[in-house]
């Protein structure tokens, strides 16, 4: 059963047998707004927690987004190099932008729940 | 975010109510987009018609018999040329030429010009008129008097342009009828207004400059049609920059002089060889020795947008430039940019590499206009 946690610079995870399928809230594209390019992260990166992973492009501004926990990636939504708008029409779901294999568990503790999200967001 | 001295729309209650994301530009809060968001607005502006909300530039009236002359001296351009409805782009510059700001210029009498100036400069050009100005008619400082038998009003007004193909449709049906005016003329339709038929968008449009509760009016009715509506900061410049067109603090400024940007243009032959405008003896020393770098559209390959401050190389890897304005072309469908290379480098077809987080995107020398313009010219 898959579990999904938040961070507070706006990332969800979905979490599922080790492996952190990680993208950027609704909230987040809304704020970015159109987006036009996604820097993905190439396979077998290794991230730590609070390193840039990803860097998404609007009209107007590149933002980086970063790796909510550590470990190595293990896919990248390529689907996003034709078409970026996808993170802005399904942000959690088919805009995902990459998989990570979990180097330690125990970090998720730290992240937020959907509630706690939605309270930070306000 | 907007800080507490950032100054505020006179419609900023009409922003809100229609869902704008504020953000800080040039000391003001401004509308950055609404709900529809860039890309859209963007494409609705080419395609019907953008209503933006431009009140943060300012509108100098400058008056009297030394009118022509103090513009004449404050810009390398000919007022005594200009027919009355008659506007130019020009610019104020420096002692070096460098671009203090570019504006609109426009003879409404025989001694009567509208300034149209950037927001950000506004304070830079009100300084600069005043230094020039006998009489600076606003906010009773008189300290300062110049040379020239003119006045200088700095004017309160709501200040819109309505961008696009559909612009006159929309402004004919809100009750504007604008049949004769061509590109880059205005003239003042009604007490305290001023209306241009100019914009920043590269399409045909309109700005108007009117007192707040006539504005109200107005967008009341031009809102009604659906043809229009609110675009905000992020869409103009988007849009400005597919269409090739300078913004002042980025591609042009005080350290930046015309013949390195590209905008000879504007200043006539006669003005070049014998004007006595701010600037000449530096401008002319530039012609001479022809400057060192010029400003170029850049096209990157694929999809990255490149953006300002990126540094520009050559195919073997040495210092060609930088970009000063880079996005994405919403109508282009590709990433736009412009910056200054070196001169021997500046020309269409170029190929050089633009530095983006450590890695070295191919751009090309691309001809400006990214899109072309779409001006009533006659």
């Amino acid at each position: 059963m898959a579990k999904t946690y938040f961070t507070e610079d706006h990332e969800w995870l979905r979490v599922e047998g080790g492996v952190a399928t990680v993208g950027i809230t609704d909230y987040a594209q809304e704020q970015l707004g159109d987006l036009v390019f996604v820097d993905l992260p190439e396979l077998g990166k290794k991230l730590a927690k609070g390193d840039t992973a990803v860097v998404v492009e609007s009209v107007k501004a590149a933002s980086d987004v970063y790796a909510p926990v550590d470990g190595e990636v293990t896919e990248a939504n390529t689907a996003l190099s034709s078409d970026p708008s996808l993170v802005n029409s399904a942000a959690t779901s088919d805009g995902w932008l990459w998989k990570m294999k979990l180097a330690d568990e125990s970090q998720l503790e730290g992240l937020l729940d959907e509630a706690a999200y939605k309270a930070h967001i306000g | 975010m907007t800080g507490d001295d950032s100054k505020h729309l006179p419609l900023e209650d009409l922003h809100l109510a229609a869902g704008a994301r504020f953000g800080a530009f040039a000391g003001w809060s401004m509308p950055l987009t609404y709900p529809a968001g860039v890309m859209k607005e963007h494409l609705h502006t080419r395609e019907h018609a953008g209503l933006f909300d431009i009140s943060h530039m300012r509108l100098f009236e400058i008056s009297g018999p030394g009118a022509e002359a103090l513009l004449n001296r404050a810009c390398p351009f000919d007022a005594g040329a200009l027919e009355i409805s008659q506007s130019k782009y020009t610019f104020f510059l420096n002692e070096a030429a460098g671009i203090i700001d570019d504006l609109i210029v426009t003879r409404l009498g025989r001694q009567r010009f509208m300034v149209v100036a950037n927001a950000g400069n506004a304070d830079a050009d009100e300084k600069h008129l005043r230094q020039l100005a006998l009489d600076f008619g606003t906010k009773g400082d008189f300290e300062a008097k110049g040379e020239f038998d003119a006045k200088v009003d700095a004017l309160d007004r709501v200040f819109l342009a309505i961008q696009g193909a559909e612009a006159w449709a929309a402004l004919s049906r809100a009750g504007i009828e604008t049949g004769s005016l061509l590109f880059m003329h205005g003239f003042e339709p009604r007490e305290n207004w001023f209306m241009s038929r100019s914009g920043y968008t590269g399409e045909d449009g309109f700005e108007i400059g009117l007192l707040e509760a006539e504005a109200r009016n107005l967008v009341a009715k031009l809102l009604e049609d659906e043809r229009v509506m609110w675009v905000g900061l992020a869409a103009r410049d988007s849009l400005r920059l597919e269409a090739g067109l300078c913004l002042h603090g980025l591609d042009i400024t005080p350290e930046i002089d015309p013949a390195s940007a590209g905008l000879m243009w504007a200043i006539p032959k006669e003005v070049r060889a014998s004007g006595a405008f701010i600037g000449a003896d530096a401008l002319r020393a530039i012609l001479e020795r022809g400057p060192a770098q010029k400003r170029v559209g850049l096209k990157p390959e694929g999809r990255q947008p490149v953006r300002a401050g990126a540094a520009l190389f050559d195919a073997d890897g040495n210092p060609a430039g930088h970009v000063t304005s880079g996005g994405f072309g919403p109508s282009a469908g590709h990433p736009v940019a412009m910056g200054y290379v070196l001169t021997a480098l500046a020309k269409p077809g170029t190929k050089l590499f633009a530095e983006v987080r450590a890695t070295k995107i191919p751009v090309d020398i691309n001809p400006l206009p990214f899109t072309p313009h779409r001006y009533r010219k006659g």
